[in-house]
């Protein structure tokens, strides 16, 4: 009995270890790019081999013992049951280790509290369930949602390369760069992740917390929410996109808020096809309200509640946009307004008054189903 | 043995000596601690298969990327539950009816020390977890805010039955306070006359330990749900910054209730432990005198590190340093601790039955467990761990082993005595063997996954994390049906026929004086107090 | 059943006494954290209540800090809320005055509440405010705009290693809370 069992307990670590070496996930902490990260991973290592030496010891006297010791084997037991040096010897040596680790847990700790001149300072702002960056400096401000579709997530299509790990709009900071992150939450709490610029930083509602990260390569980086938030909290990362200073420049361009905004304007006032609207509106749905109130818009009753036959979805045209202009206060329900421009939002509305059977009560009530952008325009103006 | 002369019946009182009543009579209203101890075993048992139902949902739902089972509503409801019921309803329950069974045998003394009040212990939790799980079945979603329940999220966020979550909360808050209460009258007023403090077993004495630790901070717990219950409904804003209030300074009450729980749920396994490794390597505890010193020395110190729990929350550098600094230190008793069962082990003279198997498998996963905890301790390493799987595999390295395995190692030990029979040997290494390459396949890999970035509590993964996700739901299902061997043993030996009776001793290196009494154990006992070695 | 022996009654007593007093130590816990917030600035407590300056106090020109002005809306709360001035340069010990801009666009009165927070929390303490907005709760009328003057300082106290200082106002609706005291206006300059 005793020889199968090990040999079966044999088999599952090989098969483990060898296991371990093809998969392709990673197994260690990511040595990151920033200063910190790599401070943090060297101090993990250090703590784990100290572990490993610490462990090898106790346990392979252990073990000599299992096997030495067994009184099948023939051996007596001997009583000793005391020893005071003994004792301070396990006491002391121990202690001795964890000061030899804590001064450069110290050291490293005191370097992430240091919070010299940034070049630049963001912030980040965790929502039910997105994020908001806010280039304090630039006046560049924008959401964050997780891009992949739902039908990935439900399986209905094959899942992309940067399955739950991609969104529609990254953070995007220059290489070399020491920024400022200032994060804040606007409902519950949420944690800003990144592992490889070695930054985890509560979003607390009502306060702000620091932090800083210096990445020394472009490339692209991906987080998640590192705090329960509440039922998405799987469904909302994070993409920080380290590119170039001139890259960075041309960025800030294109995104800043007067940058070609007259002709931003019109463009989100022009009128569109019933096609257009419908794939532009699909598109959004499944970013912004598909998480919710589900692909098949029957929701998640009694949080989320169907569209499906809803009578706002399905009720006057000005109602059901003032709806989701202004969001309801206290539910999860939130005020769409600042998030979608008009044309984005004349796309959802009219996705949504077309889909799941919908567009037949609207017929029957004699109301119209398409929405154009400016008809959103024309609500926002009645609603300030 | 001289059994019957230390087990004395006194024929001249008569009131005390009828035996039980029948039926559901007996158990309702019953007063006797051996009776209610296995009640308060049975109860948990139940709630082990309830919860670990839930986190094989969890795993089903996390074996492959996309939507398996569960919508990410009911997934959050699951882990909820899974962390409540596993700590409230398994660990704790399992626990109070370990000491309830066994102090009164081990100190010498006939019953506990407020026996109605025992009873009442017990009877209070059945309605606090019928309460708890029915939310389940109401409409709205159950609690779903995680077992730490993190304002505002379970306040101004959470959802309708949170209020029913409070009130099980508090049901189960008094039922804990009211048996941690009988179990120090009873270890101070109930010990023979010739028991002296140290020479208590160290089951009582960490059962002592615990008991304080119970007394102090549950009713801080129930103070926490009180203040979120006024938060959610009469207007107050302790935890919501409008108001003047500070959602932060829930995590500060939440968790200094919350340190000194994970001791209270490792505690009296450290007991069981050592009670058991002795008996099997048939040789004296090694280091008494030091054991109990480091039990207390945890309990001490695991009132002043609770805001290690919240590194990442933004605290200034000094704070975060003491409290990186005083978690350290506590590796130092719970060293003291194992380097002592390892002495106790050397030199010994070793047989390996199955409680002595899960005691050594606790050995060696509560170090591994003890070593991510040491790595987690230190706050730089601790931003990349915090709300990580990594986290995940340090608290269930620590808990399984630290307490299902001492329960489950503490059952099979005392089954003999308690049932009069023995347990099929065989089933229970296999048990054991299962359990263990179970427990590691499933949190091992977690290690990994947390490393490479995977957050807690998420339903749906990122493709990069499959692999392993698989294997742990694979080693899930090994540990979680593996359990159905130990519900078998302990079917039979309750209510099995009766094949063989053990002997007094049941082990043979067992020490005692639980195991002078007669196997099984009669329903009344030590009514005359006997006499310590 | 035997009567309760006398010594169990005592110590029992004596346990009771104990869990009803972590009980009211558990609300103990909640001016004893405002206490010690305020004495290490954790999240801005220290900022809520006005502050004095040591006597004597002088500017150190040999030091610079860069304070940061941040605002944010809570909730989808309807309102114009911003800081005049994105930042400004300081010198510990020179009092400074500057201009948040509110507008109330809720379209309906409304009583709302500033709640101040300063990173990092080592400077947090060292952040003093002798006039704000941020001290009581603020009435507005429908459409009502304001200048809210926050005047403060930095204590030459604060550790050389501050070298920047973010103070943030996060803006809440506080319809609920609303205290008992005359509508406020006070610190404010209406537009």
């Amino acid at each position: 009995m005793f020889q199968w069992i090990s040999r079966l307990v044999l088999f599952i670590v090989i098969f483990l270890f060898t296991f371990t070496a093809y998969a392709v996930s990673g197994i260690n902490l990511p040595y990151g790019v920033t200063p910190t990260s790599r401070e943090i991973y060297d101090l993990h290592m250090a703590c784990f081999y100290i572990c490993c030496v610490i462990g090898t010891l106790v346990f392979s006297i252990l073990i000599y013992s299992l096997i030495k010791h067994r009184k099948s084997k023939g051996a007596t037991a001997v009583h000793f049951h005391e020893h005071l040096g003994l004792e301070i010897v396990w006491t002391v040596i121990p202690f001795l280790i964890l000061i030899g680790l804590a001064i450069p847990a110290t050291i490293v700790l005191k370097h992430i509290h240091n919070t010299d001149r940034s070049a630049l300072t963001i912030k980040v702002t965790g929502y039910q369930w997105k994020w908001k960056y806010e280039y304090l400096d630039q006046g560049i401000s924008f959401f964050s949602n997780l891009s992949t579709p739902q039908d990935q997530i439900l399986n209905n299509a094959p899942k992309g390369k940067w399955f739950l790990l991609e969104v529609d709009n990254p953070m995007v900071v220059p290489v070399n760069t020491k920024v400022k992150l200032l994060v804040t939450a606007d409902d519950v709490v949420h944690a800003w992740w990144v592992p490889e610029l070695g930054v985890k930083q509560d979003a607390i509602p009502g306060f702000v917390n620091e932090n800083w990260f210096y990445a020394d390569k472009i490339g692209t980086y991906r987080g998640q929410c590192g705090e329960l938030c509440g039922i998405n909290h799987g469904f909302m990362p994070i993409v920080v996109q380290v590119v170039s200073q001139v890259d960075f420049d041309k960025w800030v361009k294109l995104h800043r808020p007067n940058a070609g905004n007259e002709a931003n304007q019109t463009l989100t006032m022009k009128p569109l096809s019933e096609k257009e609207l419908m794939i532009l509106g699909k598109a959004q749905y499944d970013k912004s309200c598909g998480m919710c109130h589900q692909a098949t818009g029957l929701g998640l009753p009694p949080s989320f509640p169907p569209l499906k036959r809803s009578r706002v979805v399905t009720g006057p045209l000005d109602g059901s946009i003032a709806f989701v202009l202004t969001g309801v206060p206290g539910t999860a329900m939130q005020a769409f307004g600042q998030q979608l421009n008009n044309k984005e939002m004349a796309g959802v509305i009219t996705y949504i008054r077309h889909a799941w059977g919908n567009d037949k009560i609207i017929i029957n009530h004699k109301q119209p189903i398409i929405v154009q952008p400016s008809d959103i325009e024309r609500v926002r103006r009645k609603n300030l | 043995m001289t059994d019957a002369a230390v087990y004395t019946q006194d024929p001249d009182s008569h009131e005390e000596h009828h035996g039980p009543e029948h039926g559901f009579k007996r158990w309702l209203f019953t007063t006797n601690h051996k009776d209610i101890g296995t009640l308060y075993l049975f109860f948990s048992f139940i709630m082990m298969f309830v919860a670990g139902a839930m986190a094989l949902l969890v795993r089903v739902e996390l074996f492959e990327p996309g939507k398996v089972l569960l919508n990410p509503e009911y997934f959050n409801q699951m882990t909820t539950m899974h962390g409540l019921i596993m700590v409230f309803g398994v660990i704790m329950p399992a626990m109070a009816g370990l000491a309830n069974w066994l102090i009164p045998l081990m100190i010498g003394a006939p019953d506990m020390a407020l026996p109605r009040l025992n009873n009442w212990s017990f009877w209070l939790l059945p309605f606090a977890f019928a309460m708890l799980i029915s939310t389940l079945f109401m409409s709205g979603p159950a609690p779903d805010f995680g077992w730490t329940f993190y304002a505002p999220l379970s306040t101004t966020y959470g959802p309708k039955s949170t209020d029913f979550f409070i009130f099980s909360i508090h049901l189960m808050g008094a039922s804990s306070i009211l048996a941690a209460l009988n179990i120090v009258v009873t270890i101070f007023n109930m010990r023979a006359p010739s028991m002296a403090w140290m020479k208590l077993p160290l089951f009582v004495w960490s059962w002592l330990v615990t008991a304080f630790l119970l007394l102090a901070v549950m009713p801080v717990l129930a103070g926490c749900v009180t203040m979120m219950l006024m938060d959610r409904h009469f207007h107050t804003s302790f935890f919501n910054a409008a108001g003047g209030g500070d959602p932060l300074l829930f995590q500060h009450v939440f968790w200094f209730f919350g340190h000194p729980e994970v001791y209270i749920l490792i505690l009296p396994g450290f007991g069981v432990i050592s009670a058991i490794i002795p008996t099997f390597a048939r040789k004296p505890l090694f280091g008494y005198r030091f054991m109990v010193y480091a039990t207390a020395v945890i309990a001490i110190l695991g009132f002043v590190v609770w805001m290690h729990h919240m590194f990442t929350t933004g605290a200034p550098i000094a704070a975060q340093l003491y409290f990186m600094y005083a978690t350290m230190l506590i590796a130092v008793p719970t060293g003291i601790k194992v380097f002592n069962w390892v002495a106790t082990i050397f030199k010994g003279s070793l047989t390996f039955e199955t409680p002595m198997l899960f005691a050594l498998g606790f050995l060696v996963m509560f170090t591994l467990g003890g070593f991510s905890g040491l790595m987690v301790a230190l706050v730089p390493s601790d931003y990349q761990y915090r709300d990580s799987y990594f986290v995940v595999a340090h608290f269930h390295y620590v808990l399984v082993s630290g307490s299902l395995f001492t329960i489950i190692a503490g059952v099979y030990y005392w089954l003999p005595k308690w049932t009069g029979q023995m347990y099929n040997e065989r089933l229970g290494q296999l048990h054991f063997w299962l359990t263990t390459i179970g427990m590691n396949v499933t949190f091992l890999p977690m290690h990994f996954l947390g490393l490479a970035g995977m957050p807690r509590r998420i339903p749906d993964y990122a493709l990069q994390f499959t692999d392993f996700n698989q294997i742990c739901t694979v080693g899930a299902f090994i540990f979680g049906f593996s359990q159905l061997i130990f519900l078998y043993i302990i079917l039979k030996a309750s209510f099995g026929k009766r094949t063989y009776q053990v002997s007094n001793q049941v082990w043979e290196g067992a020490t005692g004086l639980e195991w002078t009494l007669p196997s099984p154990v009669p329903y009344h006992t030590f009514e005359t107090a006997p006499v310590v070695p | 059943m035997k009567p309760i022996p006398k010594s169990h009654k005592r110590l029992t007593l004596l346990l009771v006494c104990g869990v009803i007093f972590m009980f009211c130590f558990c609300y103990m816990l909640v001016p004893l954290y405002q206490w010690v917030c305020k004495q290490e600035g954790i999240n801005g407590k220290s900022a809520n209540s006005a502050g004095s300056a040591a006597p004597g106090m002088q500017i150190d020109y040999s030091r610079t800090i860069k304070i940061t002005f941040t605002t944010t809306l809570h909730h989808d709360l309807k309102f114009k809320f911003l800081p005049l001035q994105q930042h400004i340069d300081i010198h510990p010990g020179e009092r400074k005055l500057i201009y948040f801009l509110a507008e109330n666009q809720s379209g309906k009165e409304i009583t709302v509440q500033a709640v101040p927070s300063i990173t990092p929390a080592d400077a947090a303490r060292f952040l003093k405010k002798t006039e704000c907005f941020c001290f009581t709760q603020q009435y507005f009328l429908k459409n009502e705009k304001a200048d809210m003057p926050v005047y403060f300082f930095i204590d030459p106290a604060v550790s050389r290693d501050i070298k920047e200082v973010t103070l943030s106002y996060t803006l809440f609706d506080v319809g609920e809370f609303i205290k008992k005291q005359k509508h406020f206006t006070q610190g404010r300059i209406d537009l």
